[in-house]
């Protein structure tokens, strides 16, 4: 009798533990964010809009295909040496680790390609981080999705060539070429080089010392070159401190475009005047009424489950973070479709997002049509579309001014692939055969 | 334009910047010079001040009124500090008071952003930011005014440690704070008046830099614009930091426009620690620093 009971036990045990596992199937997303130091309304708005996004997918859908995302925030104030701390952290949370990791920063990729790449966890960041890393063949874990700055720099001199009249009417032009002096800054001199060389202009490249708060002295000497177009590539405090400086020194400020990290709200709020006329690329619109905002508003503000304020919904810094979120679960349904509805591993979230297609259709049905373009991420291209939109500040709001843009896929993706396979020499990297892999 | 008046252009571009650097050096110094210690919390005390007065506008106060109730809360945070944070390190180690105030700035800076908020925020104070001409050359207005503003701060500050009877025992403290204790002096509250003092000026420097960057956390590091003037100009010198200020901002100007092109450019944040560092050879307390005397 006593082993009849005990048998009995030990089987409603094995029955209450089984369909425990079966209602508690999870996927652990870390949110890698930085809420405090000098970058934090960024930090908030990006990641914090990527965990309200997946926060919505589980309010509304029950997770991704039935499988929960669980996920924590870990705090780096944009400092790379945390991201690495954060990351190691993580990584093994959950069943099956970490889905990917979103390094916050540029410095974080960097500092974390090793580590992830011996790991199998993909690094996915959305209009940032290493450009050359588009070449899945080398960097077969990291994804700078959606499009990288050498897309952006040549999709801009495509929409300055049309505002000329054709890129035979750059001849000649000059273009100061004005930039943050860290890596990201000065990240696409080689393509301008190229474009320069192509297209008959000519361009000067007038470096800012970090973290340009006072940056007359490069200001002035933008005036006396006296240049058809400027290209700014300032952040944060550095772009409304430009602005300003432009402002001051005469220089049209519908002349200066930017790239898409000096437009947000953030950016160019703090320049007042100055910014009015003010040109951005970017590679999502900002504003508008998709219904991606009201599943969110819905299923997570209204329950009090947001982790950005609600009036920031919709604006630069929270859109990112949505693409951001949406490139990494749309490459986990994906990969679900091949390895099952389960929670998944890093090596399996990196084929999803190999084979990750995000058509106008898709992003109908995820009520985000219109807010970014079409993207199609292969095991050679990582990067996945790079066409950009230009906006512009009217003092209150963006005002997108343009259709989506193509990159100059014949200038970046051959510098793309000199730079990996520099990078494969010089790391002894053997790339990958693609066309061998499924 | 010609290469003179390119030249005359940067020049005063960079004198007017200076301007903007000795209006932070004054809240390092004024601490400096009352009890020798080196204020890493002046940055965040800029934060936390304009954080404040926009704040405070944000919810509907005046202007006027929220310029007085910031400069309230920037005294009750000076009291604050000498309470909770000096006078328990009364007599020790200078160090030992500037480690504290390295966790102060920390704690200020945390403090602003929970009050407040981390988002940025736009400054509109009306200056004209337009640029005037003088001939060819190009000259902003609103740094004129700035200057202006500076300049009237400075006379403030001087007719009140000049003339005041607190401005005296002041400057006894500076002199030697055993003997003015001895003589009477309260120490604590010379510290509280000159951390109130420092938070006004850290008032009126957040203003003028919240008006150019914005008011957000990049305010904390315009901090590092005075170190180089206050190693130029002395630690413990008004006029040292005013005659540095200039000196500091007209020589990187004239330094990123005419030697950056050779090295690269982007010379402007270190160029000024490099020629600081250049004076201190000659000058180990800077142009205008004093030298303690000790009887061994």
């Amino acid at each position: 009798m006593k082993f009849v009971q005990g048998g009995l036990a030990a089987l409603c045990l094995f029955v209450s533990a089984g369909s425990g596992y079966a209602q508690t199937a999870e996927q652990f997303m870390p949110v890698s964010i930085y809420r405090t130091g000098p970058y934090a309304a960024g930090g908030v708005g990006i990641y914090g809009a990527y965990a309200d996004y997946l926060e919505m997918l589980n309010q509304r859908d029950g997770g991704i295909n039935g499988v929960k995302l669980t996920y924590q925030e870990c705090e780096t104030a944009y400092q790379p040496d945390r991201m690495i701390e954060c990351y190691e952290r993580q990584k093994g949370m959950g069943a099956t680790g970490a889905a990917a990791f979103t390094p916050s920063g540029t410095g974080g990729v960097y500092a974390l390609i090793d580590r992830m790449t011996t790991d199998k966890i993909p690094s996915v960041t959305v209009g940032y981080g290493r450009t050359d890393s588009s070449d899945g063949r080398v960097f077969p874990y990291i994804f700078p999705a959606v499009a990288n700055y050498w897309s952006e720099n040549t999709a801009t001199i495509r929409w300055i060539a049309e505002q000329e009249g054709g890129f035979e009417a750059l001849k000649g032009k000059k273009i100061a070429n004005v930039v943050m002096d860290f890596a990201a800054g000065r990240e696409t001199e080689p393509v301008l080089a190229t474009q320069a060389e192509k297209y008959g202009f000519e361009f000067t490249t007038f470096p800012i010392a970090p973290p340009g708060l006072d940056q007359r002295a490069v200001w002035l000497q933008v005036r006396q070159a006296r240049p058809d177009w400027v290209l700014f590539r300032g952040w944060g405090a550095a772009t409304a401190a430009g602005l300003k400086e432009a402002q001051r020194a005469g220089i049209p400020r519908d002349k200066i475009i930017g790239w898409w990290w000096s437009g947000s709200e953030e950016d160019v709020v703090p320049a007042g005047d100055a910014a009015k006329g003010f040109i951005t690329g970017s590679f999502h619109t900002v504003g508008g009424n998709y219904p991606v905002y009201d599943d969110i508003r819905a299923h997570v503000y209204a329950k009090g489950k947001g982790h950005v304020s609600e009036e920031r919904i919709g604006s630069a810094y929270f859109v990112r973070g949505i693409v951001h979120a949406v490139v990494v679960t749309e490459g986990m349904r994906t990969a679900m479709k091949k390895f099952g509805n389960r929670p998944l591993t890093g090596d399996e979230v990196r084929w999803g997002l190999e084979h990750l297609t995000l058509s106008t259709d898709r992003l109908r049905e995820l009520g985000l049509e219109g807010l970014m373009a079409e993207i199609a991420i292969t095991c050679e291209d990582h990067e996945g579309g790079g066409r950009a939109i230009m906006q512009q500040w009217d003092g209150e709001k963006w005002t997108t001014i343009s259709d989506w843009i193509e990159p100059d896929a014949e200038i970046v993706r051959p510098l793309i692939e000199q730079s990996a396979a520099a990078y494969a020499a010089e790391k002894g990297i053997a790339p990958r055969d693609c066309a061998s892999e499924g | 334009m010609s290469p003179l008046s390119f030249f005359f252009e940067v020049l005063i571009g960079g004198l007017l910047s200076g301007v903007m650097y000795t209006l932070v050096a004054l809240g390092f110094v004024l601490i400096f010079k009352a009890s020798g210690v080196f204020n890493f919390a002046q940055g965040a005390m800029v934060l936390f001040a304009a954080l404040n007065f926009v704040g405070f506008t944000e919810l509907g106060l005046p202007w006027w009124t929220a310029l007085m109730v910031t400069l309230a809360a920037m005294v009750v945070l000076a009291m604050a500090i000498e309470r909770a944070v000096l006078r328990p390190l009364l007599g020790q180690d200078h160090m030992i008071v500037f480690m504290a105030t390295i966790g102060l700035s920390i704690f200020i800076e945390g403090l602003a952003q929970l009050i407040w908020g981390t988002d940025v925020r736009g400054l509109n104070l009306g200056l004209p930011e337009d640029p005037i001409f003088i001939g060819d050359i190009l000259v902003s207005r609103a740094d004129l005014m700035t200057a202006a503003v500076a300049a009237l701060l400075v006379l403030g500050l001087s007719l009140f440690f000049t003339l005041t009877r607190i401005g005296r025992a002041l400057r006894a403290v500076a002199e030697d704070t055993q003997a003015a204790q001895v003589a009477g002096v309260p120490l604590g509250m010379i510290w509280a008046v000159v951390w109130s003092a420092a938070g006004v000026i850290a008032l009126v420097a957040g203003l003028v830099w919240g008006a150019r960057l914005g008011v957000q956390f990049a305010l904390t590091l315009v901090a590092l614009k005075a170190l180089p003037v206050m190693l130029l100009g002395g630690f413990n010198s008004i006029p040292g930091a005013i005659v540095a200020g200039l000196l500091i901002g007209a020589s990187e100007k004239l330094a990123e426009v005419y030697i950056g092109p050779y090295v690269g450019g982007g010379i402007e944040n270190w160029f000024p620690y490099a020629l600081a560092v250049a004076v201190l050879v000659f000058r180990p307390t800077g142009l205008f620093g004093s030298t303690g005397v000790a009887r061994v």
